[in-house]
């Protein structure tokens, strides 16, 4: 049965449209039909993350209002068969965003994919209240600070309270995923731990992406870190995220990027 | 990592500067009163080919690309046959 998942945070910077499109091209690769839709109207990025942005002619506000077809919107990726995008509107407003509208397209989504991923715009207005609005499942997107994790906890509120499924008394599968991780600064005290932030939050951990060079490297060029480089410490972090997702056990580890000779030598790498 | 590949790979940071120049050239088109020329052409085209025939949305499908030098626009109609002719 197909899932509607949001990505969400309330912070902005903290790695939703990265995750949004590392998660659907992790769950992808693996045989899913995956959809992911971007709710930031007015500032879409995720055609640019996901390399599609020379593609776009219609959008999810073409698609609530009725001027295009769902079929006509969506942009199947170039690399993955079974992974589609539907690009946010750049030029409309958010409040385009009709709550019975975006409920239809998502039915008509349900028909064709087995997930069905809504990158969330930061903040918690309507962009990201619709984002969430009819979702089963939330991956509550946290970078180990304390404006993040503030930020988490208000969206967690707000997904136990003003999505559809908590307002039929019901209660929203949440997931933590904890991104910009520096296993090294956390040990030496500098940056909350893994279990500082669960504690606070208390939400299951769905995975533990750590800071890495490749994810900018991955969206310089327009490719989801999970395809751009799967071996990567990220693109590892998010496949195991992504199986966990489907139900799988997946021993929780952070993945490290493994450096050559000629890596420890020189360090960094131009990104 | 090989030797090799540490030298032939390409870094990314050119690759991002040349898409964002790409995009922003037609952004900044839209949204400074220009319409996007290509999107208009799409509905101006579609207008008309509405005119002489009915034509359904499902089959229309349209595919953009906008490139540096050159933009593409494939605009693909299904026309229905036409009713045949009394013998």
């Amino acid at each position: 049965m197909a899932k509607v998942l949001v990505v969400t945070s309330g912070k902005g910077g903290v790695g939703k449209t990265t995750s949004s499109a590392a998660l659907g091209a992790a769950l992808a690769h693996g045989g899913d039909k995956v959809v992911v839709i971007d709710f930031d109207v007015g500032l879409r990025n995720l055609d640019l993350v996901m390399g599609a942005e020379r593609r776009v002619v219609f959008d999810l506000i073409n698609v609530v209002q009725g001027d295009a077809k769902l079929n006509q919107a969506l942009i199947r990726d170039k690399r993955l068969e079974n992974l589609s995008l539907l690009p946010a509107s750049q030029t409309r407003d958010k409040d385009a965003l009709t709550e019975e509208g975006v409920a239809r397209v998502l039915d008509e989504l349900r028909q064709k994919f087995d997930w069905i991923i809504c990158d969330s715009p930061a903040g918690i207005e309507r962009g990201a209240t619709m984002a969430m609005r009819h979702a089963d499942v939330a991956v509550v997107v946290t970078n180990p600070e304390v404006s993040s994790v503030r930020d988490s906890d208000r969206i967690i509120g707000l997904l136990d309270s003003k999505t559809e499924l908590a307002e039929k008394g019901g209660r929203i599968e949440k997931h933590l995923l904890l991104t910009r991780y520096d296993p090294v600064r956390a040990e030496r005290g500098e940056m909350l731990k893994v279990d500082d932030v669960l504690e606070i939050l208390s939400i299951p951990l769905i995975g533990i992406i750590p800071e890495s060079e490749e994810v900018l490297r991955a969206s310089n060029v327009g490719s989801p870190v999970t395809l751009n480089n799967p071996a990567s410490a990220p693109g590892r972090a998010y496949f195991d995220a992504a199986r966990r997702l489907k139900g799988e056990t997946v021993e929780l580890t952070i993945p490290t990027d493994k450096k050559g000779l000629f890596g420890k030598l020189f360090g960094r790498r131009a990104a | 990592m090989n030797l090799l590949s540490f030298f032939n790979r390409r870094t990314s940071a050119p690759v991002a500067r040349e898409r964002l120049q790409i995009l922003l050239a037609h952004e900044r088109g839209v949204v400074g009163g220009k319409p996007d020329l290509v999107a208009q052409l799409r509905e101006e085209i579609l207008a008309v080919v509405r005119r002489h025939v009915m034509v359904e949305q499902d089959n229309v499908q349209v595919k953009m690309n906008r490139d540096s030098d050159i933009s593409t626009l494939e605009i693909e109609i299904e026309i229905p046959a036409p009713v045949a002719a009394r013998a």
